[in-house]
């Protein structure tokens, strides 16, 4: 083999190799990596009981409850399969309303419900102009989150 | 085509025939940034959502594309030189560096002001892009400190060649981090199934934003490498006379 052939396949090895570890290392951190997990993992229980997490979805029509005078508010999240109660008081991004992908962090209380120090609001991939946007009655979010459910029941906790 | 592509690695060559190249992308990178600032800050509607806010992608877009693009310059040049034992080569991956940071850092910025007011953070640690776009800022810094720490011209060169090589992993996590893991950030808007999801009113200058971006990134390119050049041949025969006869 040429010198030159042996530097080539000594940067080809490189390459491979440093792709494999890697792809190895982030394919055992799979889980970490996640920066939020679905409502419906939470209803499977597939989540870190003993500390904080953050849980991503949508802000579920028509449940968004404020009390008079003061910044708490309860909501429900959804991925259109599980909804999940989330209990907040503090200030919210902008872009917070019914229909919204958002992603809340905090923990499960007794109750089962998700009591959240922190709300951010997921931006999806769409930009339009707004009278575009009226005209589009139907416009779903879901691809935001990239739900992958249809509409079959929910799992129930214990599973 | 190979004799030209041979000339041109030679250094005096690619000194004089950079030198007439850079304009041919300089003015039409000014043309296009020029047209793609205006029609995305007046022609272009608001967002439904964003408002006025969304008017950032036109440099955070342009921006984010090219650090990775710049990053791919520079690995490629730098495996180039070291199978090739090319020179000119080695010349290019130096030059990338320095201009491949600033886009990464102005993409880290410009994400973080508008991640304020529209995720409601500046910086969220653990997610997937934005962590894998900060490491790679850290890489283009440590590959320019490594070339910085090393004395010997040739053996910069194959170090930082290494460095730029094994970083060029991230490239593709930056990529797909958004559909390989939950992440904070939206995924592709442009190269989607069924295409841009974007008013055409806003898509075109961001176009232009993206094409006048690559090119003046070429033209800036060009003439760091001409830099690199001057100062790495500087003790040839060809840079004396040119210095003696005033550069001419």
């Amino acid at each position: 083999m040429k010198p030159r052939q042996q530097r080539m396949l000594a940067v080809g090895l490189v390459i491979v190799g440093v792709a494999i570890a890697t792809g190895l290392t982030l394919q055992a951190m799979k889980d970490s990596m996640m920066f939020f997990v679905s409502v419906t993992e939470v209803a499977e229980g597939k989540y870190p009981a003993d500390r904080n997490f953050r849980v991503g979805g949508l802000v579920k029509d028509g449940t968004v409850q404020r009390e008079e005078g003061s910044l708490e508010m309860t909501f429900e999240v959804t991925d259109l399969r599980c909804d999940l109660g989330v209990s907040y008081s503090g200030v919210l991004p902008d872009l917070f309303r019914e229909g919204q992908g958002v992603v809340a962090h905090g923990s499960i209380d007794e109750n089962g419900i998700f009591v959240a120090d922190e709300i951010l609001a997921k931006h999806d991939e769409n930009y339009m102009a707004p009278e575009v946007a009226d005209s589009l009655a139907d416009h779903v979010q879901d691809q935001t989150l990239g739900l992958q459910y249809g509409p079959e029941e929910c799992p129930t906790g214990d599973s | 085509m190979w004799k030209f592509i041979h000339q041109l690695a030679s250094p005096p060559h690619f000194y004089r025939i950079a030198a007439k190249m850079i304009p041919w992308f300089m003015v039409p990178a000014l043309l296009l940034i020029g047209y793609g600032t205006y029609a995305g800050l007046f022609l272009a509607p608001m967002d439904y959502q964003q408002g006025d806010a969304f008017r950032i992608i036109y440099v955070h877009v342009p921006s984010a594309y090219l650090s990775m693009m710049a990053y791919m310059v520079m690995a490629i040049s730098a495996g180039i030189g070291l199978i090739w034992r090319i020179k000119l080569s080695h010349a290019v991956a130096a030059a990338a560096a320095p201009i491949g940071a600033c886009f990464t850092f102005l993409a880290l910025a410009t994400g973080s002001i508008w991640g304020k007011p529209m995720w409601g953070t500046w910086w969220e640690w653990g997610d997937p892009r934005l962590t894998s776009e900060l490491i790679m800022l850290f890489l283009y810094i440590g590959y320019m400190a490594l070339r910085g720490a090393i004395d010997d011209t040739v053996k910069a060169d194959k170090a930082s060649a290494v460095l730029a090589l094994v970083g060029a992993v991230n490239v593709p996590i930056i990529h797909f981090s958004v559909e390989w893991w939950s992440s904070l950030h939206q995924g592709p808007t442009l190269i989607k199934e069924g295409g841009p999801a974007m008013d055409p009113a806003m898509l075109y200058p961001l176009l232009a934003m993206i094409l006048g971006f690559t090119l003046l990134f070429g033209a800036m390119l060009l003439r760091r490498v001409r830099t690199e050049v001057l100062f790495r041949e500087r003790r040839t025969k060809w840079v004396n006379e040119l210095v003696l006869s005033g550069g001419k």
